[in-house]
Order: C-alpha cells, then structure tokens, then sequence
C-alpha cells in the first residue's frame, strides 16, 4: 500500500461532555503502512477513548473536542455522518476486548462475518480469512453461534470480522485480556502476520507491557490522557526514559526475576494437606488424585491453563464444590466435603478470595458492611470490637479508611480486590485460598497485591496461589504444583521447576508466558 | 408502599413517574379510605329515578336503582383497594419464596417446581376464580386467595430468572463459604439484587388484582350487592352507559387512576433501583 494508507493524528483530543472534563488531550502521532503501534496504560489512562477516537467514535458522555486524524489524507473528524460510517465499514476496524459481548449470540458466526464482506466479494473470502485467522474453513463452523464456541475461538472470530473488508487501520483493544498465555500468543503472532502481509496499519492497546513488547514496532505510553512517551519498542522498553514508564516496567512480573518471597522460607508444620483428592461435574472427572502439602508462612502456586480443573481443585478444597475421594486435613483434623458440614472454627481458619473483585463484593452493601459481615456471621465480634477488628485488616491491606461508607461501584479494581482480601483476614485465617485473584488487574495494582501477599506471608499467614500466569508464580511462591487435564504433572520448589521444568507442558507454559525482556526485539 | 431499601445511602430521586404515581395513589387511596365517612348519603338509600341525571345534592346523578352515585363512590374504593393489595402482596411474596427456591435448587427439583406451576398457569384466573366461587361463595377472603394463588407462577419465573443470575455469582459463593444460612443468602445477598424487576412485577400485579376482582364483581362473582364497590358499579350501571354515562365513568376512571399509579411507582422505583445497580457492573 503507497504513503497514502498512513495514519496521522494530530492534537486529537477527547472530553467528557457534561463537565468538559479532558479524557484525552493533545494526542499526536503518525503511522506508516504495516507499521503496529501499542498503545500502553493503566485502567483510567483514556486508552480505550483514545481506540474509539481514531475510528471517529466516542462513547456516550464523551465527545471529540478537537484535533484531527487523517486516514489516506482524508480527516475523519470532519467528515459527514454517512461517509464516516462508509469508511468505517470500508477502511476502519475495531476488534473489541470481550468478543463473547460483542458478537450477536442469536446470528450464526457465518451470517455475522458475511454483514461486512465487501460487495461483489464470494464467500471464498470468508473461508479465506477463517484459515488465516486458524480457524477451521467448514460450514460446521459457520453454522454455530457464539455460545457454542471457546474464548479463543470467539476471539478469533472477532479478528476474522475486522480483516474480512480489507481494512487500512485496524485497531484492538485488549483483544487477548481473558485469554490464557497459549491462546494470547497464538492470537497476538496472528495479528503480526496479517499486518504484514496486507500492510494494515494497526493500533493494538493494552496494559500488558509483554504483550505491547511481542506486537508492537512503536510504543506509546498514555497516562492521564497524555502521551508521556514514544518511540520504537525496543528503545522505550529497554531503556525507558520516563520514570512512569519505568514504574510500569518495575511492576511487571519477570519468569527469570530474583523473588522477595523465597528470601524467607516457610515454617515446618503442615496446615494444609491435601490428599487423593478427586472431584468432577455430574459424570465428568476433573480432578483426579491430587494431593499437596501447605505449610506455614507457604505460599504454594496452582498453575495450569483454562480447563486445567484449578479452580475446581480451590473450590473442592474450601468446600464450595463437592468431591469424590481424597481427604482434606487442616492442622491434621478431616475437613468435611462440604463447608456447612464444617465448624465455625474450621470455616473461620480458611478464607477464599475470588478472581474477580467486581463479582465477590454484594454491589449493595457498603464496604465497612461486607468486611464486618464475617465477625458477625462467624460469631467473631460485634459492634465496637467488630469495628475494631475492621479498622485494623483495612490497615493491614492499606486502604484508605474513608472508603469503608462506600459502595464497591465507586472502587477501583484494586481497592476492591483490596476489600476482598481484608474480608478474608478480619477472621484471622491460617490459610488463604487465592483464585486468580490478580488476572484482572493492571499490573502496578497486580504488584501491589502481590506486595501485600509477601508481607502476610511473613506475617505466618499459608497461602494456596491459583494463576495461570508463571511470571506471577516466580513473584510469590515458593513451591508450585502444575496441573493439566486435572492431573498434576509436575511439582517442586519454584526455583527448580522454573530452572528446569522437568515436563513438556511446564515448558510450553513457561514459554508461552510473555514477559518484558524475553519479548522486546521478536517482532 | 414501602420504599426500597435497595438505595440505602441513596436518595430516591423524584423523576416524573414517581411524583404522578405517589400522587394517583395518594389520591385513590384517601377516595377509598376516608371516602366512606365523607359520604352524603347511605350507599343503599334511593334518592332519586334512576339513572336520574346529576342535580344540586348529587353532582354525579343516579344510580340504576335511582342510589346517590356520589356516596357509592366515595365508599365504594375500600374493598377494591384492600383485597387487591392483599392480593398482589400475597402474590408477589409466594411467588418470590417459590422463584427463589426454584433459582437455587438442583436442576431436577427447579423443574418439578416449575412443571406445577405451570399447570397453575393453565386456569386463567378468572376461570379459576369463578370455579372456586361458584362452589364455595363469594367470600372476600377466598376471592383475595385465588387472585393471589393466579399470581405466583409468573411472579415466580420472572424471580427465578432474575434470582438465577444472581445465586451464581461470587458473593453468594463467598457467603456460602462463611457458612451463611440458605435463608440469610436469599434476604441478604440475592433479594437486595432483584429488587427491580420484583418492585415491576409488584406493579403489575397489582393492575390485575384490580382488573381481577373488579371483573368478579362485574360478572356477579365478587362483592355482592347491595354492597358498594367500584366494579360493581360498573356492572349495574353499564346499560345506561349512554344515558348516565357518569355512573359508570367515574369508578372506571377511580379504577385506572388507581392502576396506572401503582404502575408509575413501581416503574419510577424499578429505574431508580437499574440506575445504582448501573453503577455497580
């Protein structure tokens, strides 16, 4: 494609409408054809905005106040609303950070990727595009809807669309968040390959700097709506010039990175054991005879892609779902399979935090309110002692008391998984049971917690640390347990297994994990 | 009715809906209550010709047997109101408590539950009302029962389905792995979430609790006469709908003030409730 496909944006600026408010300001940038920019923030830096914004598009409440972006020559902003969208089906695309919401779930794949065929184009394009993309070419496959498929496969689904009509700029927004790292990379090299080969011009945005680091030519560091720093991938990430960007950097975990935690090893008596443990859902195992061992002060890291059965294995061991043999022992006593079969003391000594901190918290009850809800349903304390007890586990996950008179919408995610946390510690547990509890936070937030977790560690606190990330299991544990398939296929102290991983699929998790330094340069 | 507690900390903010319904309910609710005392004339007493058209002293004319239209309104609200209130709240919480075991119940026993309640809802009510009347009397009490048993299956699937969302979330599943009760999670953590679309069905409910008894005693079923009661005298007096249009106007107009009312609040409440519930996804 000539000069004329590149993109320039031009002091491009975005605001709230109702206050004026600035979510965007002064945004400039040119791209060349086939050339892939990363667009790096945290939650809140307006990178999403800025996505829409370059496809002519705001979200309700927010509006372009001004600059330009010029696609082929032409500004978009001042086209009329009927050529925008022309373009905008023609030359633009947008692949969006959750397809399983975007895509139409009662439209068959196949009738949702032939809406944006270009005219006068066969269907062979869409077979086409579905190889590309590696997915399977058949009618099978186009027949289905999107319920009937996997994460990935949705995922790629959406790509297929944005690629179909040829596209100039094609801009995704977080497209891999919620994918394990297998699926992300296989994802991520796709993007690479189809801007080289049709010369599309991409803008791929993310707070993953790994990710940023595999894809990208040039990077983009957004903080508070400005561009703090630009340049080639390999200069911004391997010698930032930003503090901020440096911090961003600092904050990602690294496979190969010294950890805080091993510097201090765990006491000798076992508070958790699990033993021959099994369980499933109706007539399908997956989980089967796993055992391991949680000793004091521990944290012992779950590892394991998506239908790996490690969420099974945390919530079987807190008694959430039922098992089918194996024992569960704390401090030596059988826990029952169920936890209302359990005392109050047993209940009270494990705790579980969830992943998702916008789903663990009751959105109508204040903060001070779900923390206190433990001393009181577990027959701890009450009222001042209660109130005592609260103030003192938000201290201990640093949270700013004022916030406990708030309701959960008006948290960020790291408070929330914050709250999440002290409602689990206000009972004084021995063990805490952690379900991927950073996976849906920016990564200074994600260090945050983990900074938190070193230091209840030390405090004597045992720690079972579910993840799908290895670069997270290098931070924080000192032993790691590999699950695949419900089975455990490898287990040992972090440093050796990260070192040497004896079995294949440790490896091609291990590889398939993108952190900064590995990465910076592969494109 | 009750404000919801779903806004604790929140104001209820007074949109347009809510103001016209507090006061179409205000309105119909003192014409029922304090109605009968303020009425000029016994509700039985003949006055007039009937369907005598309105004079000094009875501003709404005559009734088919010539009875103050006036007085007959302003007593007849109370039944209608207290019965279809009854009703729907009945309704309405037997087909919460049915919808919420239903959500949280394993696969087999939802569907048993659900399979009976389909059956209900194969008796219109009307048909099942005028069965159970026709056998057992006119009985206010078991007109308000059988109103009331019509209104559980679709309160209870529209509870179901909203409460199925909720019971998989992970804060009932933090809840149940502290240990809290079955009952607990359901007034704690799932009612507090599916305040909306409940506060809708009340609404709605309550429509065709109105529209339910009124309809008895239009067909004879319901209050008996020579009782005033606004149905009623929609039924006596239909035939001279051309002749004394007023008394037969003026209940039915009594009736859907009442109705779109109920209405207003609990769509003004149910936006009020989406709006901070909004705020939390």
């Amino acid at each position: 494609m000539s000069a004329a496909g590149a993109i320039q944006v031009d002091d491009l600026r975005v605001e709230r409408s109702a206050d004026s408010t600035p979510i965007v300001h002064g945004v400039s940038f040119t791209l060349g054809a086939g050339e892939v920019l990363g667009i790096v923030g945290e939650s809140g830096s307006g990178k999403s905005t800025l996505g829409l914004a370059l496809l002519g598009f705001t979200k309700p409440g927010a509006r372009v106040a001004g600059g330009s972006v010029r696609i082929g020559g032409r500004d978009i902003m001042s086209l009329p609303g009927d050529e925008l969208r022309a373009l905008r089906r023609t030359r633009l695309s947008y692949v969006p950070q959750d397809p399983g919401m975007s895509l139409n779930p009662a439209l068959t794949v196949g009738r949702q990727l032939r809406e944006v065929l270009p005219p006068g184009e066969g269907l062979q394009r869409i077979y086409d595009v579905l190889g590309e993309v590696g997915l399977p070419a058949t009618d099978a496959l186009l027949a289905r809807k999107p319920g009937e498929l996997s994460g990935g496969q949705q995922q790629r689904v959406g790509i297929a669309m944005a690629v179909i009509p040829r596209p100039e700029l094609i801009v995704l927004d977080e497209p891999t968040t919620g994918l394990d790292v297998t699926t992300q990379l296989m994802v991520l090299d796709l993007v690479a390959d189809l801007t080289r080969e049709y010369g599309m011009t991409a803008v791929y945005i993310s707070h993953d700097l790994g990710v940023i680091a595999r894809v990208s030519d040039t990077v983009a560091v957004l903080k508070d709506g400005v561009i703090v720093e630009h340049g080639p991938a390999t200069g911004v990430l391997r010698a930032p010039g930003e503090p901020y960007t440096r911090s961003l950097m600092d904050a990602v975990p690294s496979l190969h990175g010294e950890s805080r935690t091993r510097r201090r090893p765990p006491e000798d008596a076992t508070v958790l054991s699990v033993n021959g443990l099994a369980a499933g859902y109706g007539n399908t195992t997956v989980l089967r005879d796993v055992s391991l061992d949680v000793r004091r002060g521990e944290c012992v890291a779950i590892v394991g892609e998506s239908g790996s059965g490690k969420s099974t294995l945390s919530r079987t061991i807190i008694g959430l779902h039922g098992r089918d043999a194996g024992r569960v022992r704390l401090d030596g006593v059988d826990l029952a399979a169920s936890v209302t079969r359990r005392s109050v003391a047993e209940r009270r000594a494990m705790q579980y935090v969830f992943q998702n901190p916008y789903a663990s918290l009751q959105p109508r009850r204040t903060v001070g309110e779900s923390i206190e809800l433990p001393l009181r349903q577990l027959g701890i304390a009450t009222g001042a002692a209660a109130r005592e007890r609260v103030r003192a586990a938000v201290e201990r996950v640093h949270l700013d008391p004022e916030l406990l008179s708030r309701f959960p919408a008006d948290l960020s995610g790291g408070q929330r998984q914050r709250v999440a946390i002290a409602r689990s510690l206000v009972c004084d547990p021995r063990v805490l049971v952690c379900d991927e509890v950073t996976s849906a936070l920016d990564v200074t937030v994600q260090a945050a917690v983990l900074d938190l977790l070193q230091e209840l560690l030390a405090g004597g606190l045992s720690i079972l640390f579910v993840t799908h990330n290895m670069a997270v299991v290098n931070e924080i544990s000192h032993r790691v347990v590999v699950l695949r398939g419900g089975v455990i296929v490898e287990e040992g102290a972090t440093d050796a297994v990260l070192r040497s991983p004896q079995h294949e699929y440790t490896r091609t998790l291990m590889s398939n994990t993108l952190d900064v330094d590995g990465q910076v340069g592969v494109r | 009715m009750s404000a919801p507690r779903a806004g604790r900390g929140r104001s209820v903010t007074w949109t347009w809906q809510l103001i016209v319904g507090v006061t179409a309910i205000t309105m119909t609710c003192l014409l029922a209550f304090v109605g009968p005392f303020l009425a000029p004339h016994s509700t039985s007493e003949i006055l007039g010709r009937p369907f005598g058209p309105p004079e000094p002293g009875a501003l709404l004319g005559f009734d088919v047997l010539g009875r103050d239209v006036v007085s007959r309104l302003l007593s007849g609200g109370l039944s209608l109101v207290t019965m279809a209130t009854i009703a729907a709240s009945l309704g309405t919480i037997v087909g919460a408590f049915i919808g919420l075991v239903a959500a949280s119940a394993s696969p087999r026993v939802d569907a048993v539950i659900m399979r009976c309640l389909d059956l209900v809802l194969a008796f219109p009510t009307i048909v099942l009302a005028l069965l159970f009347v026709a056998i057992l009397g006119a009985h206010p009490a078991l007109i308000v029962g059988i109103v009331a048993l019509g209104h559980t299956p679709s309160v209870a699937r529209i509870v179901r389905g909203a409460a199925g969302s909720i019971v998989s979330r992970d804060y009932v599943a933090w809840a149940r792995s502290i240990g809290m009760r079955w009952s607990t999670i359901m007034t704690r953590e799932v009612i507090p979430n599916i305040m909306s679309p409940l506060m809708v069905e009340f609404g709605l409910r309550l429509m065709w609790s109105v529209g339910s008894i009124a309809a008895l005693s239009f067909l004879g079923y319901g209050i008996q006469p020579p009782a005033a009661d606004w149905g009623l005298m929609v039924s006596e007096n239909k035939s001279a709908l051309s002749q004394q249009p007023l008394s037969v106007v003026a209940p039915i107009l009594a009736i859907a003030v009442f109705t779109i009312g109920a209405n207003l609040i609990a769509e003004g409440l149910a936006r009020h409730v989406a709006r901070t519930e909004g705020r939390s996804r």
